[in-house]
């Protein structure tokens, strides 16, 4: 498999069905969405609990394959792809924050980007992670863990991680949930900000009606189904 | 181990509680081997240190107990040389005696009654060879305990004197009681045996042959075993060795159990981390042997510390009059079995990784 890095067409799902659960108990958590984001560009996904937000990330990021439909980023098809070889596309293509940042316990804001260097196994830039780190700020409390961060800080260094190897796709869960107001426009704009100067297709699930103002485009889920 | 490393550091006090576990059972494992060769030296030394294959019994003797048994004559010796593949095949007599030395101090006696010249006279590391019919070569730890070359030892009832004239360089012991060689016939006069009766055949292999002990037994009319099948005929050697045999087990389930629940519990922990770890691109591979590589450094340490601490606490045991003998081999193995059988208790608990689901990275912290 040859995946192209020089030419970036952005996200592109289309007619992606997604049921969940077994027997009776089946859920269509996606109902024949068709998404394109394009890069540089942000898409606010936003909707009522249990709508399909969180699912359809998990469709766009390759941590699930969809029933029906086809999942593409930079014209590589997901679906299509081995486990291991999505797991792989994963590392090197595609960045997640996920709510209240979810960064691993154990490890400094600097180690948590260092961490994505060890997982490419491949030496890649080596001060990529202080670069990062500085872009958001977080330069100066680099050796804290996260239980001495604040959750904005969290959220910082979690878009750093997310950023680190210049992903094609970027998937943010909620990422402003556990933040008060100005924190929450902070944080997206710094996202905005990542996504326009990277030119990344970025993809934010949120329910913070106030923070759409800094997205290029608005998309609701209901029951499943997109409309924009 | 880049994670590996951190998390141990994060998480030190958790991992030293069950690392301080694996080494307390470390020490153990090393005081109950110690104690495990000791008893077996002193069980069975005499007897190891023969240049014996095997021994034959007269027909139809049990294993436990058979030195005090079994009476063989002379003609079951001969039937036991002209088997194909036998070197040589002596008479060879054994009795516990109690005697005193010529302090007064009382003194048990394992007697080997050997043909002076045959191959099982033993060659002394001090004094001289069995010669005379009143001369004995003794076990070190005879010399250890007091005894002296030229001593006089007084068989109690008989009254029979018998005189130290050299000592082996090794402990040499059957059944906790210390070996002493004499020639067959003042063992006779001992034991109270008729001329040409010994307890056993001693029978010795040609180098490279294995002689047919099954067509020997049925020349002879005896029962064989070899040398090893024979240690079970020391008093109370099997009762001992399978009781530490099984206190040994038991030591290694238990801490290859604490191993495996405290690993258990370390993966449940962890399972959001882990679910966010595949979600942004960790292979199930480096999940699984970075957490590998975490059990196998802590089972390292936590055993090492152990082996080292039980190695020091041994040292002043055996000073004592307890039988103790710590041996490489025995050690090492127990280090190893520990580490491995960690290994594996961690293992199953660690696979667990292998079916997290890095969906649940998405969504509300669980
Ligand atoms: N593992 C699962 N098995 C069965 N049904 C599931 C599973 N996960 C989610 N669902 C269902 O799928 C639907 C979509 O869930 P999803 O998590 O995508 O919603 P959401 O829009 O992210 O909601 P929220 O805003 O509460 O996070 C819901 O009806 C949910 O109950
Ligand atoms: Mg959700």
């Amino acid at each position: 498999m040859t995946l192209d890095t020089t030419t970036r067409t952005g996200l592109h799902l289309a007619g992606v069905t997604l049921r969940l659960g077994d027997g009776d108990d089946t859920v269509t958590a996606l109902d024949e969405v068709s998404l394109t984001v394009a890069p540089g560009e942000l898409v606010a996904v936003v909707g009522p609990s249990g709508a399909g937000k969180s699912s359809l990330l998990a469709v766009a990021g390759g941590l699930t394959v969809p029933d029906e439909g086809s999942n593409t980023v930079d014209g590589n098809d997901l679906a299509a792809m081995k486990p291991a070889a999505r797991t792989a596309y994963r590392r090197q293509h595609i960045g997640f924050v996920f709510q209240s940042g979810n960064l691993i316990p154990a490890l400094t804001a600097i180690d948590q980007l260092r961490l994505i260097h060890h997982l490419h196994r491949r030496r890649a830039e080596p001060r990529e992670a202080e670069q990062r780190l500085a872009d958001v700020g977080m330069a100066g409390k680099a050796h804290r863990r996260p239980h001495q961060l604040s959750g904005g800080e969290r959220q910082r260094v979690g878009i750093a991680r997310a950023l680190m190897g210049g992903p094609s796709l970027l998937l943010a869960d909620e990422p402003t949930a556990a933040l008060d107001r100005a924190r929450s426009h902070e944080v997206v704009e710094l996202l905005a900000r990542e996504t326009r100067r990277a030119g990344v297709a970025t993809v934010m699930v949120t329910h913070d009606t106030d923070v759409l103002r800094h997205c290029d485009r608005v998309v609701e889920m209901v029951d499943g189904k997109l409309s924009g | 181990m880049f994670l590996a490393l951190r998390e141990l550091r994060f998480a030190r006090s958790r991992f030293a509680l069950m690392a301080a576990v694996v080494a307390l059972i470390a020490v153990l494992m090393v005081l109950l081997s110690g104690l495990s060769s000791g008893l077996v030296n002193d069980g069975v030394s005499g007897l190891r240190r023969l240049p014996v294959t095997a021994f034959a019994f007269a027909d139809g003797t049990r294993a436990d107990g058979a030195f005090s048994r079994s009476v063989i004559d002379s003609g079951q010796v001969e039937a036991w040389r002209g088997q194909p593949g036998v070197e040589a095949a002596e008479p060879f007599g054994n009795t516990l005696v109690n005697a005193h030395s010529g302090a007064g101090a009382p003194i048990d006696l394992a007697l080997f009654g050997v043909r002076p010249g045959s191959f099982l006279d033993p060659v002394p590391a001090g004094g001289t060879r069995l010669g005379g019919e009143d001369g004995i070569v003794v076990s070190s730890t005879l010399l250890d305990a007091g005894l002296r070359l030229g001593d006089t030892v007084t068989v109690d009832r008989l009254g029979v004197e018998l005189t130290v004239v050299g000592a082996t360089a090794d402990q040499r012991t059957f059944g906790h009681v210390d070996v002493a060689y004499l020639p067959l016939d003042t063992w006779r006069r001992i034991h109270n045996a008729a001329d040409g009766e010994a307890t056993a055949v001693a029978i010795k292999a040609r180098a490279g042959a294995a002689p047919d002990l099954a067509a020997g037994d049925a020349a002879a009319g005896t029962t064989s075993m070899t040398l090893a099948d024979a240690f079970a005929t020391s008093p109370g050697y099997t009762a001992e060795t399978s009781t530490l045999t099984l206190i040994q087990v038991f030591l290694y389930a238990i801490s290859a159990l604490v191993v495996g629940a405290f690993f258990t519990v370390w993966t449940i922990h962890r399972t959001h981390e882990l679910a966010v770890l595949r979600a942004i691109g960790a292979s199930r591979a480096y999940l699984l042997r970075d957490g590998l590589a975490q059990a196998l450094l802590i089972l390292v340490a936590a055993c090492g510390t152990g082996v080292l601490a039980g190695v020091g606490v041994g040292a002043l045991v055996a000073d004592g009059d307890v039988p103790f003998a710590l041996e490489t081999p025995a050690v090492l193995t127990a280090a190893g079995l520990l580490i491995t059988l960690g290994l594996l208790g961690a293992a199953t608990a660690i696979v667990r990784i292998a079916a997290v689901n890095p969906l649940a990275a998405l969504g509300a912290q669980r």
